[in-house]
């Protein structure tokens, strides 16, 4: 498995010294007959497909893997560069040689979320028993759900405790579900810009998104495989998402009131620099994102508690580190969250690192804001991988 | 040991906390008392500490941090939490002394208080002589542009603890390079206490 890992890592010009190079999506089968998921809602779940990518490699205690975790509409493609549609992994500037996750040391995996569209199995697979797309065939899916899935491609490496489960946003929902599922199995956790559930505000934002994704008359309760996507409503959903993801500060600085011209068009069609913006993002994401996926893990989202005692039951401790941070100006997932996941920690004297950076990109931030991040996560890693360098210049 | 450049009062500590002990730092700083802690007796420690700077460095090293503010950063923590809760140079900063350390004392089986004297002999003659508001090695800081909201002498700590039912089980008065036996409240710039709850 070793040297399949490194032949895929061939150099590439177009790609600077300081990153992975190129890379391609794997896939891998789980769940056959007779060993389905099952899922929170009671249903079964099988065979189910992972997309995954690593970097770096994997050392002989396997030690080193570190599991990093996508947020909504994230994908395998954490790092490096796809030579499929010439893109760069969504958390490229913090994955790589020397960089927060260093893949000289480490063996970073990340795989696509079931229920997602970028390769794992989800509503725009086809379901092996009819032949055609799940659609809403699909059975709900939750956070742990996916978190028991991507389990199983640990267990496929033969990875018995990770290093670190990592994530921003969705992501770091997904690690503290990997505290709370795999204890045992979980060194350490890095928590970014998360919650332990989400407030009725978040939830009401996923509801319009929801509702106007279903509002569209092209999204055909949900069987428009054939015709193509509700584009409207889907773009329509991405702008709201667009818009909770930036703050008051990054949308003026982005982009004022700049308009195309300098005289009012007096019309309804994009003028404005931040219409135009959220048109292009919308339209965009209609091109490369399925509909019902959104619908599904928005759902899986809104679910999602570990609150009280679910991330750490009555009676048990937790050998996880946490490193939790978050952003100043983020009010989709506000500091008070990170705080609450802090407090909750505090009192079930879990050993955690809590951070709160100041960023004027809103929720973005954990995408964008790279040198603080990594001064963070790069020493709380090689903190929990080697401990302290007792015989180190400071020793005496 | 710890580092000698390191002060007095860190150096005190150091051999006041015994090893593999847990640990609550309030106002941890760089985590300079922290970390020679941690690396040489193996303590379990937390940090807590407002700057943002000062929480890279903390993390540099390796130690845990909550980015935190003193007086709203205990309340959760169960009774007895940590074997010592420590607020060296940070209980001047803090407005209500008394429920931060009420708090420490429940959930720490001891606490150990650091903090500058105000009546050191150099800041009596400030006032008294000269009519000015003291600066001192131990209390560096101009009147307009300190982080200190409250100014004790050793004698009103002493005071307040025996109101509040604390007592106090070591002492430690320091001097510019040595700790002070010789009238303390006056000659001493910082005290280093160690309290536990009176049973």
């Amino acid at each position: 498995m070793k040297t399949l890992l490194n032949m895929k890592k061939t150099k590439n010009e177009n790609v600077n010294n300081n990153s992975i190079g190129v890379v391609e999506t794997q896939y891998h089968t789980i769940a056959g007959q007779g060993d389905e998921l099952s899922l929170e809602s009671g249903e079964k779940l099988g065979p189910v497909t992972l997309a995954y990518e690593t970097y770096g490699n994997l050392n002989a205690d396997k030690s080193n893997a570190i599991l990093v975790l996508h947020a909504l509409s994230g994908d395998a493609h954490a790092a490096g560069l796809s030579l499929e549609d010439h893109s760069v992994g969504w958390w490229n500037d913090m994955i790589g040689p020397d960089k927060a996750f260093d893949t000289h040391r480490y063996f970073v995996i990340c795989s696509n979320v079931i229920g997602g569209c970028k390769g794992s199995t989800g509503p725009s697979s086809i379901n092996p028993a009819t032949g055609k797309h799940y659609a809403l065939d699909f059975p709900f899916i939750t956070v742990a759900d996916m978190v028991h899935a991507q389990r199983r491609l640990i267990d496929y490496f033969g990875i018995d405790k990770l290093l670190c489960v990592a994530g921003g946003s969705m992501g770091g929902m997904q690690a503290l579900q990997w505290v709370s599922s795999y204890p045992e199995k979980v060194r350490s956790a890095v928590v970014i810009a998360s919650t332990l559930k989400h407030s009725p505000q978040q939830i009401a934002f996923n509801e319009v998104v929801r509702q106007s994704i279903m509002a569209d008359p092209s999204w055909y309760e949900g069987s428009y495989y054939e015709y193509g996507q509700p584009k409207k409503g889907l773009s329509v959903a991405r702008m709201i998402g667009h818009i909770t993801f930036m703050s008051d500060k990054s949308m003026e600085e982005k982009f004022s009131r700049r308009q195309k011209s300098d005289k009012f068009s007096f019309g309804f069609d994009p003028a404005f620099e931040v219409e135009k913006y959220l048109h292009y993002r919308g339209l965009n994401f209609a091109q490369r994102f399925d509909a019902n996926s959104y619908l599904y893990i928005t759902k899986a989202i809104d679910y999602f508690d570990m609150s009280g005692l679910n991330l750490i039951p009555l009676g048990k401790t937790v050998d996880t580190r946490f490193l939790i941070i978050s952003f100043k100006s983020d009010w989709l997932y506000p500091s008070y969250q990170s705080q609450d996941i802090v407090r909750l920690l505090k009192k079930r004297h879990a050993d955690a690192t809590y951070c709160e950076l100041n960023s004027t990109y809103g929720h973005d931030a954990f995408l964008v804001e790279i040198n603080e991040q990594t001064t963070l996560i790069k020493h709380f890693l090689d903190k929990t991988f080697n401990g302290y360098m007792v015989a180190g210049k400071h020793g005496r | 040991m710890a580092d000698e450049k390191i002060h007095l009062d860190h150096n005190i500590i150091y051999s006041i906390v015994e090893p593999e002990s847990r640990v609550l730092d309030l106002g941890c700083g760089q985590g300079d008392l922290l970390y020679p802690l941690v690396r040489d007796k193996r303590i379990r420690a937390q940090g807590i500490e407002l700057d943002d700077q000062a929480i890279q460095e903390c993390v540099r090293k390796g130690l845990s941090v909550f980015q935190d503010d003193i007086e709203k950063s205990l309340r959760e923590y169960p009774d007895d939490s940590f074997d010592y809760v420590i607020l060296n140079q940070s209980m001047q900063e803090v407005r209500k002394v008394d429920c931060v350390i009420g708090d420490a004392l429940r959930i720490g089986t001891k606490v150990i208080v650091g903090f500058p004297n105000f009546a050191y002999f150099k800041s009596r003659f400030a006032l008294f002589f000269r009519g000015r508001s003291p600066v001192t090695k131990s209390l560096p800081y101009l009147w307009y542009d300190t982080p200190n909201v409250r100014f004790l002498s050793i004698k009103d700590f002493k005071d307040f603890c025996a109101e509040k039912n604390i007592r106090i089980v070591e002492s430690y008065y320091l001097g510019e390079k040595s700790t002070v036996r010789l009238m303390p409240n006056l000659f001493a710039l910082n005290a280093v206490f160690v309290l536990t709850k009176k049973k």
